[in-house]
């Protein structure tokens, strides 16, 4: 398989496996470093590209798994201090005052919900996959899917309307 | 789009029912400039979905065009080094002329060993010659057995006077 054809095949969802990335690892340059370690190992693995049903779903469960691996290692190593999301959870003023910005708060919300939950509104809310591809993706079962997508998306809902409703900052 | 099918249309959503056709309606009617006030609270949310959809990645990716090393040379060289050293030191080394009692030259080794094998040879012909007194030893035995004449002729005389 030549780079090109490599290309075409990667490039229709390459964004998507950067956002998914970064909804788990939440800094940039982590999602992009994580990108482009789940390209490699496709790219590194080309040959048996062709032999997977679904490069693409593939693809979205190699990156779950990366950033789970990485949210699991650095855990371990317990550096919390020289974390590389390190500023952005320290939001600066700068940042906080964009937090008022209401679209920011969803961001936040989202940031807030269990693990399993980001994946699900991910896929589903903002790359619009179906409920069969999710569940083949998180190796899940459909009525689980549901299950847990009415919850985020209720639990961020709540969250809004009291944020919509106490005006915070 | 009646007011009535999205509240419908959005308790649906929430309970994780509706199809994506049905949550790109929803996408359309929040992205709108004006929507129900009482649904307001939805509206970030789904521009926040919406906003999301266009983050790409920017970064570069460095495909190495098939940087597939066959690793059997590896092994197959790793071999043919081996044997090369193996050859390399069966070659006899540098003969040091220095070392004590070491000679380079087989010739020259032989002579050597036959010279001192001589020496050897001489200082033990020496000392066996020195052992032939022993002889003389004899010699003088040899001669005491005289005595036993005189005793025959004491015995001659005693018996005369008996």
């Amino acid at each position: 398989m030549t780079q090109k054809e490599f290309l075409n095949i990667v490039m229709p969802f390459k964004d998507k496996v950067f956002r998914l990335a970064k909804r788990l690892l939440v800094s940039t340059e982590e999602a992009e470093d994580a990108t482009q370690e789940v390209l490699l190992k496709l790219w590194k693995n080309k040959t048996k590209i062709k032999a997977y049903k679904n490069v693409e779903a593939f693809s979205m469960t190699m990156t779950k798994n990366f950033c789970f691996d990485k949210l699991k290692s650095k855990q371990a190593q317990n550096l919390k201090i020289v974390h590389s999301n390190y500023e952005e959870k320290n939001t600066p003023l700068q940042k906080q005052v964009e937090l008022n910005d209401s679209v920011d708060w969803v961001e936040k919300i989202i940031e807030e919900l269990p693990e399993q939950q980001k994946l699900i509104i991910q896929l589903r809310d903002i790359e619009e996959y179906d409920f069969d591809e999710i569940a083949e993706m998180l190796n899940m079962k459909n009525t689980a899917v549901r299950v847990a997508l009415s919850r985020a998306r209720k639990t961020i809902r709540e969250r809004l309307t009291n944020t919509h409703n106490y005006g915070i900052k | 789009m009646v007011l009535n099918n999205i509240e419908e249309l959005l308790e649906r959503y929430e309970n994780g029912e509706t199809t994506l056709h049905e949550e790109q309606q929803l996408k359309d009617y929040f992205s709108q400039e004006t929507v129900a006030p009482h649904l307001e609270v939805y509206k970030p949310m789904f521009a926040y979905f919406l906003q999301n959809q266009q983050e790409a990645y920017a970064k570069d990716l460095p495909l190495k065009p098939n940087r597939t090393f066959n690793y059997r040379w590896i092994s197959a060289a790793a071999v043919v080094l081996i044997m090369l050293g193996i050859y390399l030191n069966q070659k006899p080394s540098k003969c040091e002329e220095n070392l004590v009692g070491t000679f380079c030259e087989p010739q020259e080794a032989f002579n050597e060993v036959s010279k001192s094998l001589a020496m050897i040879s001489n200082h033990f012909n020496k000392g066996v010659s020195t052992v032939n007194y022993l002889e003389e030893v004899n010699k003088g035995t040899g001669t005491l057995n005289y005595l036993n004449e005189i005793e025959n002729s004491t015995r001659i005389i005693f018996k005369t006077n008996q």
